[in-house]
């Protein structure tokens, strides 16, 4: 008798969600002005969550208004009081951790070990360090007395929603900015419930404003002339419409795009832990991180031990109910993106790459793709050249580290890159010549909010998180 | 690593070169991937948290309590203890005859024989520690006569521990040969040879890239199951060294056909960690592994917990330490 694991579902009990949600505007909950609303659903199997309201122009102008009329208090507050705010609301998500991640797997469709282990200590930790920078801005390197710009436009992608809303709201309240936030249109309950944790940490009203909606709004919230601060997390085409407005304006812009990391293994890795880089590289979320490793150069010398050992590591991956907590792969997050990363893959097959996936049953409702590998991939290839964002690792070789590095950096993107390896001196030489802004050696996918995260090229400009994140919100 | 099918052959060819000289000993075991701390740390972490219930928890403990070296190997050891613990380990709940009985009662040589007479007719084996448990410092011929002693008085299992000292200083080809030795002196010229489980101490060997040395180093010398460690030193069994005794033993056998077992020994004492390295065992070895055959526990207070989890999840209440037998 094999050892088969008995379903282990969290409970969805712990999180209460409610039938409809309005927008967050000046401390209160209310209507879109035009009344539209639209729905959330579960990726996992496509049942509606909730229903949300729209925010059209006219909120957005409300939003940026109210965030205007706190910005004189919030940001005359001495440093340590707004720190204070900051570690009560760190606190309030350390304490319901458990149904903002049942919360977030529910509406995302990542398992909730991840949402659990990763998302929402990573979500709390953003907190803490930033409260702490509050009352030390003069000894961040950015003189004196650092100002800050005023009112942040800021809009988050839907792969990690609570997590990149930490990573805009934390820095910008912590150095004297008000905030409107706008989360992405399939995933907007976290956002919802995040402004419920600043009305119980008693946050002034109109520091935080959340307004659900669409791209329009988006585009409305980037357009608006009262708005001091421009940030973006998301498509590089969205990134681009974007710069394309701010032009012109005295708005200050970061913009994190996507990327196409490389992981690179070398033959004197540490192959089985490397296995483990790969696959948390480009499995970890369904591979929709924008630092994903989602190119694998693998030195041609090792590459059928370590393939044949990557697919016995892949054939071990539990797929299947994101709440269920042995669950390793969710669902993709929605339609839209589950056909774009079909479509990649099929032209992935018809460009001649070998394509493997481990045998495995897939859910019969919701957006499921397997975990996929493509072999024979060149640098000619589709899927070695266009992000992704799904489970999808075209696999290149390389005979040579100065190979390695033309191979890794020929790409419009340099966000994220990985370097495998037991010689010390050959990861700090590579990391040299690698133009991506996060090189991670012997590990994959690891974040912390004191180090800086940021793209090169078409990846994005600007840093998140660390010391270096402070400047984006800050006038200097 | 390749697959057996293809490369047992060659792998076995290979295998026999790298021990022609201390040279090639060490060129070879050097030569095997590395092993990154960090990594291998939280790859073992990751595993802990599966999330093992109701009818794959009740599997999983009978299986953990059937894959028990029910051990003691104090000083104190008398024949009146062997024999409460060879009892305890045939019925280890006297309130329910269904429970699956230990794998073995693990005994130093001395008391090698009363457990064997003890466990007659049981189907649990004798294992017994041997070559001066658990420092290893004596002399060969002194190891060699423990050993045989041991398989004389009716051990089917030899527990031996390596010269710590000789591979620290780097000479393995002592240590291959010490093995190699052992291993002659468990065999029998009547009946099944003893299986020779060796132990590294891993606490002492102390890096991670030893550990994997070592565990190859013991399965080219003729080891049957390779063990973690004595349960006498500061840091025993843990997670990560076990996976990489896993790791070891899964490469070995795509590199040569032959399976190795796997022993972890020592600090492991609740049925929630024995369910974390069966869940290791699942995940990384597969179903090939998961027998009393093939993985043990070296452990003496585990089975009790094992077994008030069992009383619990058979009538739905918690028990306590009164409701198992102390022996």
């Amino acid at each position: 008798m094999a050892f088969d694991y008995a379903p282990a579902p969290e409970s969805r009990s712990v999180v209460d969600i409610a039938p409809s949600y309005g927008l967050f505007i000046d401390g209160e909950f209310r209507e879109a002005a035009d009344g539209k609303v639209f729905k959330t659903v579960s990726p996992a199997n496509e049942e509606v969550l909730s229903e949300v309201a729209d925010a059209g122009e006219a909120d957005v102008d409300a939003a940026v208004r109210a965030a205007r009329r706190a910005f004189a208090s919030w940001s005359a507050l001495p440093g340590a009081e707004r720190g204070k705010y900051l570690f009560r609301i760190a606190r309030i998500l350390q304490e319901r951790s458990r149904e903002l991640a049942v919360l977030e797997t529910l509406d995302n469709g990542k398992p909730i070990r991840e949402t659990r282990d990763a998302d929402l200590p990573l979500v709390a930790a953003h907190f803490f360090y930033h409260a702490g920078w509050a009352d030390k801005l003069s000894h961040a390197g950015y003189g004196p007395a650092p100002q800050p710009l005023g009112v942040a436009g800021q809009i988050i992608p839907w792969n990690f929603p609570l997590l990149m809303l930490a990573w805009k709201i934390a820095p910008a309240l912590a150095t004297g900015n008000t905030v409107v936030l706008k989360p992405a249109e399939t995933t907007p309950l976290s956002a919802l419930f995040f402004a419920d944790v600043c009305r119980q940490a008693g946050l002034p009203r109109g520091v935080v404003n959340i307004l659900t909606g669409h791209g329009a709004a988006g585009a409305a919230l980037v357009a608006h002339p009262d708005v001091n601060k421009v940030a973006f997390t998301g498509s590089t085409a969205v990134g681009k419409q974007i710069a394309r407005t701010v032009a012109g304006t005295d708005k200050k812009l970061t913009l994190e795009l996507g990327g196409k990391g490389a992981n690179i293994v070398f033959d004197d890795a540490p192959i089985d832990q490397a296995v483990e880089g790969i696959v948390n590289g480009i499995f970890f979320n369904q591979g929709q991180v924008c630092c994903a490793g989602s190119r694998l150069l693998v030195q041609e010398s090792i590459q059928d031990e370590l393939l044949d050992s990557l697919k016995r590591r892949l054939g071990t991956l539990r797929i299947g109910d994101p709440l269920d907590k042995n669950t390793d792969i969710g669902a993709i997050n929605s339609a839209e993106q589950l056909a774009r990363i079909t479509a990649l893959a099929e032209t992935g097959e018809a460009e001649g790459a070998t394509r493997w996936s481990p045998e495995c049953e897939l859910p019969g409702s919701g957006y499921w793709f397997a975990p996929t590998l493509f072999t024979g991939v060149s640098q000619a290839h589709t899927v070695a050249r266009d992000e992704i964002f799904g489970p999808v690792l075209s696999v290149l070789t390389f005979r040579t580290p100065d190979e390695a590095v033309a191979k890794a950096n020929n790409t419009p993107y340099g966000l994220s890159a990985g370097i495998w390896t037991e010689k010390g001196s050959r990861i700090l030489a590579m990391a040299n010549r690698l133009r991506a802004g996060v090189v991670w050696a012997n590990t994959f996918n690891k974040f912390d909010p004191t180090s800086p995260f940021g793209g090169y090229k078409e990846s994005g400009f600007g840093r998140e998180g660390g010391r270096h994140g402070l400047e984006a919100y800050l006038d200097v | 690593m390749p697959p057996v099918t293809t490369t047992a052959t060659a792998g076995t060819a290979a295998l026999a070169d790298a021990t022609a000289s201390d040279a090639a000993l060490r060129r070879y075991l050097h030569g095997l991937p590395g092993v990154d701390a960090v990594g291998l740390e939280a790859r073992a972490a990751t595993l802990g948290t599966r999330s093992i219930k109701t009818t794959s928890k009740a599997y999983a403990i009978d299986l953990a309590i059937s894959m028990i070296d029910l051990t003691t190997l104090e000083g104190a050891d008398t024949a009146g203890k062997v024999r409460s613990l060879c009892a305890k380990g045939a019925h280890p709940d006297p309130t329910d005859r269904e429970t699956p009985s230990v794998a073995a009662i693990c005994v130093y040589p001395d008391m090698a024989g009363i457990a064997a007479e003890a466990v007659r007719g049981t189907g649990i084996k004798v294992a017994s520690v041997a070559t001066a448990f658990p420092a290893g410092r004596a002399a060969l011929p002194v190891k060699l006569a423990d050993t045989r002693d041991a398989v004389a008085a009716g051990a089917d299992e030899v527990d031996m521990v390596i010269d710590r000292g000789a591979f620290l200083s780097g000479h393995y080809l002592q240590v291959f040969e010490e093995i190699r030795a052992v291993k002659e002196a468990c065999a029998r010229e009547k009946g099944e040879d003893a299986r020779l489980k060796v132990i590294f101490e891993t606490g002492e060997l102390s890096t991670y890239d030893n550990i994997r040395r070592v565990s190859w180093l013991a399965m080219m010398a003729g080891a049957d199951f390779i063990k973690t460690s004595t349960g006498k030193v500061a840091v025993n069994a843990t997670p990560a060294n076990t996976l990489l005794l896993m790791e070891a033993v899964r490469d070995y056998r795509a590199a040569t056909g032959t399976q190795i077992g796997v022993k972890p020994a020592g600090g492991i004492r609740t049925s929630k960690d024995a369910i974390k390295y069966l869940v290791m065992v699942n995940e990384t070895l597969g179903e090939d592994w998961l027998s009393g055959r093939w993985f043990r526990f070296g452990a003496s207070s585990l089975l009790n917990d094992l077994l008030m989890q069992r009383q619990k999840l058979r009538t739905g209440r918690y028990s306590g330490p009164d409701y198992v037998t102390v022996d």
